[in-house]
């Protein structure tokens, strides 16, 4: 059985967790949307067309999404100290996490912009709708629902990313599951953990669901 | 009712009001004048020529009809009209406004004058029908009051009033049309653009859309382009209609004319489904030389929309035994254009019969008691 001092380890490795990928998952909208708006409407044929400059930041986020996070967590450790002044921690944990997840999201949400019809941005062109316009009343909007679909898949695969982030010492959940359950052979506190891990991404999962069906059904 | 009582408001509103009588019939703005258009794509098996040497004026208020088989460059041409094309070569002038040099800002000026409404609607499926009708305004920065009013009145003009709430996934496709024209003119454009827009449409939406767009026109005066690949549609509203072919002009002029003398191969080919072949039978019978004595002549009078089919005329001049085999004549504007068929004697005088029609012309012989 879990010890009261093991559910209290357990409730602050869970509040950890859902720091570091809350605001990670924050960060990666932030940046990811912008980032995918870029990549997006600066191609060739896109509103902003900017071919070359198109090409580079594709590169680089390619660069970024071939990285394994694991690799990705070492090779960061100097501008996580410059950006959290330390490499122990959960903000530590959060700029490795937020710098992985950023492109994958973006590139997630790329996909969902290009789907937009464009039979729409050629409407919107004749109404009278400046490029800025496009985005916010149409790209944006329209591709929302796939926007929403894919920053689900995006913070499920932090969920992951994070108990990784907790074998460099962030702390969280993975953390907690590796020195008990890995380290201690202490078998109920990794179930514990893989209970827990469960329910949060059936959480995540489901609401994100749920809103994508929401907006559909309008 | 509610049509009578929404012109109304638009006059009331100032909309109509600013027009004259006199500037309604014969408005002033609206025109589009092509001058040696040309558009070449490039592609990586060579150029293709989408549009070659068009010269054509579109005057203001007229309702403009543009044919050809896919591929003729008829949505090339229309989305010059608002440069969601550019040519490659020649000038697009909108009311004698050269609009090949425009800034960012000239352009959506000009596209603010300009609506233009789609084969699929083009409406966006995140916002309500009273919000993909505002947006025009909203992104010009007009204050939130008269957005109200203005999409109220355009909602009420294409008789969607109720359904301001709705989404555009909840509508049948007439509907979505309608607030797809409600969405062009709620910038009270000079000039609508119709890029096939009743071809995704069953017949009977079809007539209602081409309904309200004909009476769109008579109130508003505003000059109408549409593109379309059913003749009917062109018969229904247009004023004027230009064949296009290979991007060329084949022809222009008015509906009655093009529509009932067609000159060219390519308008012959369109309206081919519309025109009636000699009837089987007949067809069988028919031969070139009379081979008995109760042999009766076939003739075939053409009505091209400048003389009226005279039934009176006629039946004196084809005496008691003429008999009238088929007469497909259809009113266009107002003008007769089709084709009969007759019977005469072999003893009649032709003469006189073939000028009754704009051409006639005696088709064969053929034995009367096969009929």
């Amino acid at each position: 059985m879990l010890t009261p001092q093991m559910i209290d380890r357990l409730w602050q490795a869970f509040q950890d967790t859902a720091l570091m990928v809350g605001v990670s998952a924050g960060i990666a909208v932030l940046a990811g949307i912008p980032l995918a708006v870029f990549l997006v409407t600066s191609g060739p044929q896109g509103i902003f067309p900017a071919p070359r400059l198109n090409r580079v930041v594709g590169t680089i986020v390619n660069g970024f999404r071939a990285v394994p996070f694991i690799v990705l967590l070492v090779a960061l450790i100097p501008l996580t100290r410059l950006l959290a002044g330390t490499t122990i921690g959960v903000w530590a944990a959060i700029v490795p996490l937020s710098i992985s997840a950023t492109p994958f999201f973006a590139r997630i949400a790329e996909v969902s912009l290009r789907e937009v019809d464009p039979g729409l941005i050629e409407a919107a062109q004749s109404i009278g709708c400046r490029r800025w316009h496009i985005v916010r009343h149409v790209l944006l909007p329209e591709a929302l629902p796939g926007i929403v679909g894919g920053f689900t898949i995006t913070v499920v695969s932090m969920i992951g990313a994070s108990a990784m982030a907790g074998a460099v010492g962030a702390g969280g959940l993975g953390d907690v599951a590796i020195r008990y359950g890995y380290q201690r052979f202490d078998t109920t506190v990794m179930l514990a953990v893989i209970a827990i891990l469960i329910l949060l991404v059936s959480a995540v999962q489901i609401a994100g669901d749920v809103t994508v069906r929401r907006l559909k059904a309008r | 009712m509610t049509r009578a009582v929404t012109i109304t408001d638009l006059r009331a509103s100032g909309h109509v009001a600013a027009l004259p009588d006199a500037a309604r019939a014969h408005p002033v703005a609206g025109s589009v004048r092509f001058e040696g258009l040309g558009k070449t794509y490039r592609s990586g098996g060579g150029d293709v020529r989408a549009l070659d040497g068009i010269d054509l004026d579109i005057r203001p208020g007229e309702v403009f009809g543009i044919i050809g088989r896919s591929g003729a460059g008829k949505s090339t041409l229309i989305r010059t009209i608002n440069r969601l094309e550019r040519p490659t070569s020649g000038r697009v002038l909108v009311d004698g406004r050269d609009i090949g040099d425009l800034s960012e800002s000239g352009l959506v000026a000009l596209r603010r004058r300009i609506g233009m409404i789609f084969q699929h609607f083009n409406l966006l499926a995140a916002k309500t029908v009273r919000e993909n009708v505002a947006l025009p305004l909203r992104v010009a920065g007009v204050p939130r009051a008269e957005i109200e009013a203005r999409v109220a009145e355009a909602l009420d003009l294409v008789g969607l009033a109720d359904k301001g709430d709705t989404y555009p996934s909840r509508l049948s496709g007439g509907q979505k049309q309608r607030v797809g024209i409600a969405r062009a003119l709620v910038s009270r454009p000079e000039i609508l653009l119709c890029d096939e827009a009743t071809s995704a449409l069953d017949p009977e939406t079809t007539l209602s859309i081409l309904t309200l767009l004909r009476d769109i026109n008579a109130r508003l005066g505003l000059t109408i382009v549409l593109i379309t690949h059913e003749m009917a549609v062109i018969r229904e509203i247009c004023d004027r209609v230009l064949v296009l072919e290979a991007g060329r002009i084949a022809e222009t002029g008015p509906v009655w004319q093009v529509f009932g003398a067609p000159r060219h191969p390519a308008t012959q080919a369109l309206l081919a489904p519309l025109l009636k072949n000699l009837p089987g039978d007949l067809a069988a019978r028919l031969r070139a030389d009379p081979r008995g004595p109760r042999d009766e002549v076939i003739l075939e009078l053409r009505y091209a929309g400048i003389t009226r089919p005279d039934l009176g005329a006629l039946s004196q001049a084809l005496g008691p035994r003429g008999r009238l085999l088929t007469a497909d004549i259809d009113s266009i504007q107002g003008r007769q254009v089709g084709r009969v068929l007759i019977a005469a004697p072999a003893d009649a005088d032709l003469a006189p019969l073939v000028h009754l029609g704009d051409h006639g012309k005696v088709l064969g012989h053929a034995d009367p008691a096969d009929d």
